[in-house]
Protein backbone atom coordinates (compact mmCIF):
# COMPACT_ATOMS: atom_id res chain seq x y z
CA UNK A 1 0.00 0.00 0.00
CA UNK A 2 1.34 3.42 -0.89
CA UNK A 3 1.43 5.71 2.13
CA UNK A 4 0.39 9.32 1.84
CA UNK A 5 3.40 11.61 1.68
CA UNK A 6 3.44 14.11 4.53
CA UNK A 7 3.95 17.72 3.54
CA UNK A 8 5.47 20.74 5.24
CA UNK A 9 4.53 24.34 4.51
CA UNK A 10 7.12 27.07 4.95
CA UNK A 11 6.27 30.74 5.37
CA UNK A 12 9.08 32.83 3.85
CA UNK A 13 10.08 36.45 4.08
CA UNK A 14 12.17 37.82 1.20
CA UNK A 15 14.46 40.78 1.79
CA UNK A 16 15.36 42.57 -1.39
CA UNK A 17 15.66 46.13 -2.56
CA UNK A 18 14.40 45.16 -6.03
CA UNK A 19 11.06 43.69 -7.06
CA UNK A 20 10.95 40.18 -8.51
CA UNK A 21 8.54 37.85 -10.25
CA UNK A 22 7.10 34.67 -8.78
CA UNK A 23 9.05 32.59 -11.31
CA UNK A 24 12.31 34.27 -10.29
CA UNK A 25 11.84 33.25 -6.68
CA UNK A 26 10.95 29.70 -7.68
CA UNK A 27 13.97 29.46 -9.99
CA UNK A 28 16.29 30.85 -7.30
CA UNK A 29 15.21 28.21 -4.75
CA UNK A 30 15.37 25.40 -7.33
CA UNK A 31 18.84 26.50 -8.47
CA UNK A 32 20.09 26.61 -4.89
CA UNK A 33 18.66 23.14 -4.29
CA UNK A 34 20.28 21.72 -7.41
CA UNK A 35 23.62 23.39 -6.60
CA UNK A 36 23.71 21.95 -3.08
CA UNK A 37 22.14 18.51 -3.53
CA UNK A 38 22.23 17.83 -7.27
CA UNK A 39 19.39 16.76 -9.55
CA UNK A 40 18.96 13.44 -7.75
CA UNK A 41 18.57 15.21 -4.38
CA UNK A 42 16.23 17.81 -5.86
CA UNK A 43 14.00 15.03 -7.21
CA UNK A 44 13.33 13.86 -3.63
CA UNK A 45 12.04 17.18 -2.36
CA UNK A 46 8.59 17.76 -3.91
CA UNK A 47 9.05 21.51 -3.88
CA UNK A 48 6.06 23.68 -4.83
CA UNK A 49 5.54 27.42 -4.54
CA UNK A 50 2.05 27.67 -3.05
CA UNK A 51 1.72 31.43 -2.99
CA UNK A 52 3.81 34.54 -3.41
CA UNK A 53 2.98 38.10 -2.43
CA UNK A 54 5.38 40.28 -4.41
CA UNK A 55 4.32 43.54 -2.76
CA UNK A 56 4.82 42.34 0.79
CA UNK A 57 7.70 40.06 -0.22
CA UNK A 58 6.27 37.02 1.51
CA UNK A 59 5.72 33.51 0.15
CA UNK A 60 4.60 30.02 1.09
CA UNK A 61 6.47 26.94 -0.12
CA UNK A 62 5.50 23.31 0.20
CA UNK A 63 7.84 20.31 0.34
CA UNK A 64 7.90 16.70 1.49
CA UNK A 65 8.52 16.55 5.19
CA UNK A 66 11.52 14.21 4.92
CA UNK A 67 13.23 16.76 2.70
CA UNK A 68 12.64 19.71 5.03
CA UNK A 69 16.30 20.05 6.20
CA UNK A 70 17.45 20.09 2.57
CA UNK A 71 14.90 22.74 1.63
CA UNK A 72 15.77 24.91 4.65
CA UNK A 73 19.48 24.72 3.80
CA UNK A 74 18.77 25.59 0.17
CA UNK A 75 16.58 28.55 1.10
CA UNK A 76 19.27 29.87 3.47
CA UNK A 77 21.87 29.57 0.70
CA UNK A 78 19.97 31.78 -1.76
CA UNK A 79 21.91 35.04 -2.09
CA UNK A 80 20.64 36.40 -5.41
CA UNK A 81 17.47 36.61 -7.45
CA UNK A 82 18.21 37.68 -11.03
CA UNK A 83 21.67 38.91 -9.97
CA UNK A 84 20.20 41.20 -7.29
CA UNK A 85 21.19 40.51 -3.68
CA UNK A 86 18.45 38.97 -1.54
CA UNK A 87 18.01 37.15 1.73
CA UNK A 88 15.23 34.64 2.30
CA UNK A 89 14.24 33.87 5.88
CA UNK A 90 12.05 30.98 6.96
CA UNK A 91 9.46 32.46 9.33
CA UNK A 92 7.53 29.33 10.24
CA UNK A 93 7.14 25.69 9.26
CA UNK A 94 3.89 23.81 9.64
CA UNK A 95 2.15 20.61 8.57
CA UNK A 96 -0.97 22.33 7.22
CA UNK A 97 -1.79 25.70 5.77
CA UNK A 98 -4.41 26.11 8.49
CA UNK A 99 -1.82 25.70 11.26
CA UNK A 100 0.56 28.00 9.41
CA UNK A 101 -2.22 30.58 9.36
CA UNK A 102 -2.52 30.32 13.14
CA UNK A 103 1.19 30.46 13.81
CA UNK A 104 2.36 33.29 11.62
CA UNK A 105 1.30 36.79 12.51
CA UNK A 106 -2.18 37.88 11.39
CA UNK A 107 -0.83 40.85 9.45
CA UNK A 108 1.18 38.66 7.11
CA UNK A 109 -1.45 35.97 6.56
CA UNK A 110 -4.47 38.20 6.14
CA UNK A 111 -2.93 39.43 2.92
CA UNK A 112 -1.31 36.19 1.87
CA UNK A 113 -3.61 33.24 2.52
CA UNK B 1 14.97 31.28 25.99
CA UNK B 2 18.19 30.55 24.12
CA UNK B 3 20.54 33.48 23.80
CA UNK B 4 22.08 33.41 20.33
CA UNK B 5 25.42 34.98 19.57
CA UNK B 6 27.38 35.93 16.51
CA UNK B 7 31.01 36.12 17.55
CA UNK B 8 32.29 37.35 14.19
CA UNK B 9 30.22 40.18 12.82
CA UNK B 10 32.66 42.05 10.57
CA UNK B 11 30.78 45.33 10.58
CA UNK B 12 32.59 48.26 8.91
CA UNK B 13 34.01 49.91 11.98
CA UNK B 14 34.35 53.47 10.60
CA UNK B 15 31.13 53.64 8.56
CA UNK B 16 28.50 54.54 11.18
CA UNK B 17 25.46 54.15 8.92
CA UNK B 18 26.45 50.74 7.58
CA UNK B 19 27.39 49.69 11.09
CA UNK B 20 24.01 50.70 12.47
CA UNK B 21 22.28 48.84 9.63
CA UNK B 22 24.12 45.58 10.24
CA UNK B 23 23.75 45.82 14.03
CA UNK B 24 19.99 46.43 13.76
CA UNK B 25 19.71 43.53 11.33
CA UNK B 26 21.51 41.20 13.76
CA UNK B 27 19.15 42.20 16.53
CA UNK B 28 16.10 41.61 14.31
CA UNK B 29 17.38 38.15 13.41
CA UNK B 30 17.40 37.15 17.07
CA UNK B 31 21.00 37.61 18.19
CA UNK B 32 21.63 38.99 21.67
CA UNK B 33 25.41 39.35 21.58
CA UNK B 34 27.78 40.18 18.76
CA UNK B 35 31.55 39.97 18.66
CA UNK B 36 33.11 42.63 16.46
CA UNK B 37 36.71 42.50 15.30
CA UNK B 38 38.40 45.78 16.20
CA UNK B 39 41.80 47.19 15.24
CA UNK B 40 44.55 46.56 17.83
CA UNK B 41 45.02 50.28 18.49
CA UNK B 42 41.33 51.00 19.08
CA UNK B 43 40.57 53.66 21.69
CA UNK B 44 38.37 52.91 24.72
CA UNK B 45 36.03 55.76 23.69
CA UNK B 46 35.39 54.14 20.33
CA UNK B 47 34.62 50.80 21.98
CA UNK B 48 32.21 52.53 24.35
CA UNK B 49 30.53 54.30 21.42
CA UNK B 50 30.10 50.95 19.69
CA UNK B 51 28.82 49.35 22.88
CA UNK B 52 26.25 52.11 23.23
CA UNK B 53 25.10 51.73 19.63
CA UNK B 54 24.73 47.99 20.12
CA UNK B 55 22.82 48.37 23.38
CA UNK B 56 20.38 50.77 21.65
CA UNK B 57 19.66 47.93 19.20
CA UNK B 58 19.27 45.47 22.10
CA UNK B 59 22.65 43.81 21.63
CA UNK B 60 25.56 43.15 23.89
CA UNK B 61 29.01 43.77 22.36
CA UNK B 62 32.08 41.62 22.85
CA UNK B 63 35.30 43.24 21.69
CA UNK B 64 37.35 40.94 19.51
CA UNK B 65 40.76 40.96 17.91
CA UNK B 66 41.62 38.93 14.83
CA UNK B 67 45.32 38.14 14.83
CA UNK B 68 47.05 37.16 11.59
CA UNK B 69 50.64 36.54 12.68
CA UNK B 70 53.39 35.74 10.20
CA UNK B 71 55.24 33.45 12.62
CA UNK B 72 54.96 32.03 16.14
CA UNK B 73 57.11 34.80 17.69
CA UNK B 74 54.77 37.43 16.31
CA UNK B 75 51.80 35.47 17.65
CA UNK B 76 53.26 35.30 21.16
CA UNK B 77 54.19 38.98 21.12
CA UNK B 78 50.68 39.97 19.98
CA UNK B 79 49.06 37.78 22.62
CA UNK B 80 51.24 39.29 25.35
CA UNK B 81 50.35 42.80 24.19
CA UNK B 82 46.65 42.42 23.38
CA UNK B 83 45.13 39.60 25.44
CA UNK B 84 44.02 41.84 28.29
CA UNK B 85 42.55 44.45 25.95
CA UNK B 86 39.97 42.28 24.16
CA UNK B 87 37.26 39.90 25.26
CA UNK B 88 37.73 37.44 22.40
CA UNK B 89 41.03 36.61 20.73
CA UNK B 90 40.97 34.85 17.39
CA UNK B 91 43.96 33.62 15.41
CA UNK B 92 43.88 33.09 11.68
CA UNK B 93 46.28 30.17 11.27
CA UNK B 94 48.17 30.64 8.03
CA UNK B 95 50.85 28.02 8.65
CA UNK B 96 51.15 24.78 10.60
CA UNK B 97 53.57 26.10 13.31
CA UNK B 98 51.20 29.03 13.96
CA UNK B 99 48.22 26.68 14.11
CA UNK B 100 49.99 24.41 16.61
CA UNK B 101 51.16 27.30 18.78
CA UNK B 102 47.69 28.89 18.77
CA UNK B 103 46.01 25.58 19.61
CA UNK B 104 48.15 24.99 22.67
CA UNK B 105 48.05 28.55 23.98
CA UNK B 106 45.34 29.12 26.62
CA UNK B 107 45.14 32.81 25.70
CA UNK B 108 43.67 31.97 22.28
CA UNK B 109 39.88 31.58 22.26
CA UNK B 110 39.12 30.87 18.65
CA UNK B 111 41.06 29.17 15.86
CA UNK B 112 40.13 30.12 12.35
CA UNK B 113 41.48 28.98 9.02
CA UNK B 114 41.49 30.16 5.44
CA UNK B 115 38.25 29.48 3.58
CA UNK B 116 39.54 29.79 0.05
CA UNK B 117 42.83 27.92 0.44
CA UNK B 118 41.73 24.56 1.82
CA UNK B 119 45.38 23.42 1.89
CA UNK B 120 45.86 26.01 4.63
CA UNK B 121 43.26 24.43 6.89
CA UNK B 122 45.44 22.76 9.48
CA UNK B 123 42.73 21.43 11.76
CA UNK B 124 43.77 17.78 11.93
CA UNK B 125 43.81 15.28 14.80
CA UNK B 126 47.02 16.64 16.34
CA UNK B 127 45.63 20.17 16.25
CA UNK B 128 42.34 19.00 17.79
CA UNK B 129 44.16 17.24 20.62
CA UNK B 130 46.09 20.41 21.48
CA UNK B 131 42.95 22.55 21.19
CA UNK B 132 40.93 20.26 23.46
CA UNK B 133 43.58 20.57 26.20
CA UNK B 134 43.73 24.36 26.02
CA UNK B 135 39.97 24.88 25.53
CA UNK B 136 40.34 26.74 22.22
CA UNK B 137 37.41 26.55 19.83
CA UNK B 138 37.19 25.97 16.11
CA UNK B 139 35.40 28.79 14.33
CA UNK B 140 33.30 28.27 11.21
CA UNK B 141 32.33 31.42 9.34
CA UNK B 142 29.19 30.92 7.29
CA UNK B 143 29.58 33.84 4.85
CA UNK B 144 32.08 32.01 2.58
CA UNK B 145 29.67 29.10 2.39
CA UNK B 146 27.07 31.47 0.96
CA UNK B 147 29.32 33.51 -1.28
CA UNK B 148 31.53 30.78 -2.78
CA UNK B 149 30.29 28.81 -5.75
CA UNK B 150 31.11 25.62 -7.62
CA UNK B 151 34.34 23.74 -6.95
CA UNK B 152 35.52 26.10 -4.18
CA UNK B 153 32.33 25.57 -2.19
CA UNK B 154 32.47 21.79 -2.71
CA UNK B 155 36.03 21.72 -1.35
CA UNK B 156 35.08 23.95 1.58
CA UNK B 157 32.08 21.80 2.56
CA UNK B 158 34.25 18.69 2.33
CA UNK B 159 36.94 20.24 4.60
CA UNK B 160 34.35 21.45 7.09
CA UNK B 161 32.76 18.00 7.28
CA UNK B 162 36.13 16.42 8.08
CA UNK B 163 36.99 19.10 10.64
CA UNK B 164 33.63 18.90 12.42
CA UNK B 165 34.02 15.11 12.70
CA UNK B 166 37.52 15.55 14.19
CA UNK B 167 36.27 18.28 16.55
CA UNK B 168 33.44 16.01 17.73
CA UNK B 169 35.75 13.08 18.42
CA UNK B 170 38.22 15.24 20.40
CA UNK B 171 35.45 17.29 22.06
CA UNK B 172 36.74 20.56 20.68
CA UNK B 173 34.01 23.21 20.91
CA UNK B 174 32.82 24.56 17.57
CA UNK B 175 31.62 28.14 17.12
CA UNK B 176 29.44 29.08 14.17
CA UNK B 177 29.49 32.75 13.25
CA UNK B 178 28.49 34.88 10.30
CA UNK B 179 31.87 36.39 9.35
CA UNK B 180 30.18 38.85 7.04
CA UNK B 181 30.39 42.54 6.26
CA UNK B 182 27.27 42.50 4.11
CA UNK B 183 23.82 42.47 5.72
CA UNK B 184 22.45 40.42 2.82
CA UNK B 185 24.69 37.55 3.92
CA UNK B 186 23.39 37.60 7.49
CA UNK B 187 21.10 34.72 8.41
CA UNK B 188 19.11 33.84 11.49
CA UNK B 189 20.50 31.24 13.94
CA UNK B 190 17.97 28.66 12.72
CA UNK B 191 18.98 29.29 9.10
CA UNK B 192 22.61 28.71 10.07
CA UNK B 193 21.68 25.50 11.85
CA UNK B 194 19.91 24.37 8.65
CA UNK B 195 23.04 25.17 6.63
CA UNK B 196 25.21 23.29 9.14
CA UNK B 197 23.60 20.03 8.01
CA UNK B 198 25.77 20.40 4.89
CA UNK B 199 28.80 19.48 6.99
CA UNK B 200 27.01 16.86 9.11
CA UNK B 201 26.34 18.98 12.16
CA UNK B 202 23.00 18.09 13.66
CA UNK B 203 20.59 20.83 14.60
CA UNK B 204 21.14 20.70 18.39
CA UNK B 205 24.94 20.82 18.02
CA UNK B 206 24.68 23.70 15.55
CA UNK B 207 22.38 25.70 17.82
CA UNK B 208 24.75 25.10 20.73
CA UNK B 209 27.62 26.36 18.50
CA UNK B 210 25.60 29.55 18.09
CA UNK B 211 24.62 29.97 21.74
CA UNK B 212 26.26 27.98 24.57
CA UNK B 213 29.80 27.74 23.22
CA UNK B 214 30.26 31.46 22.41
CA UNK B 215 28.53 32.37 25.68
CA UNK B 216 31.04 30.24 27.62
CA UNK B 217 33.95 31.95 25.84
CA UNK B 218 32.68 35.47 26.51
CA UNK B 219 31.70 34.79 30.14
CA UNK B 220 35.04 33.12 30.88
CA UNK B 221 36.98 36.05 29.46
CA UNK B 222 34.83 38.72 31.09
CA UNK B 223 35.46 37.03 34.40
CA UNK B 224 39.21 36.97 33.72
CA UNK B 225 39.27 40.61 32.64
CA UNK B 226 37.30 41.83 35.65
CA UNK B 227 39.36 43.59 38.35
CA UNK B 228 38.15 41.02 40.92
CA UNK B 229 39.79 38.10 39.14
CA UNK B 230 42.92 36.76 40.85
CA UNK B 231 43.45 33.28 39.38
CA UNK B 232 41.22 30.48 38.06
CA UNK B 233 38.87 29.61 40.95
CA UNK B 234 39.98 32.60 42.99
CA UNK B 235 38.40 36.05 42.95
CA UNK B 236 37.96 39.01 45.23
CA UNK B 237 34.55 38.86 46.90
CA UNK B 238 34.82 41.94 49.11
CA UNK B 239 37.39 44.65 49.69
CA UNK B 240 38.18 46.20 53.03
CA UNK B 241 37.06 49.83 53.30
CA UNK B 242 40.07 52.15 53.14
Amino acid sequence: MIRRVKQRYLALKIESSESFEEEDLRDAVWNALIQLFGEYGASQVGLFLVQCDRQRKKAVLRCWHKALPMVKASIASVTKIKDKPVTIHVLRVSGTLKALRKRVSKQFLQTLL
Amino acid sequence: MTKFMDLHLCAPFRDAEQLRKIVTKSSELGYRLVGMPLPPNVECDEVERLRKMCSEAGLDLASRIDLTPRNTHELLASLRRLRRKFEVVSVLCTSKPIARQAAKDRRVDVLSFSFTKTRNRFFDRAEAELASESSSSLEIDMAPLLSLEGFLRIRLISSLRREVAIAKSFRVPVVISSGTTNHYLLRSPHDYSALAMLFDMDSSLALSALSDTPLRIVERNRLKLSPDFVAPGLRVVRRRDP
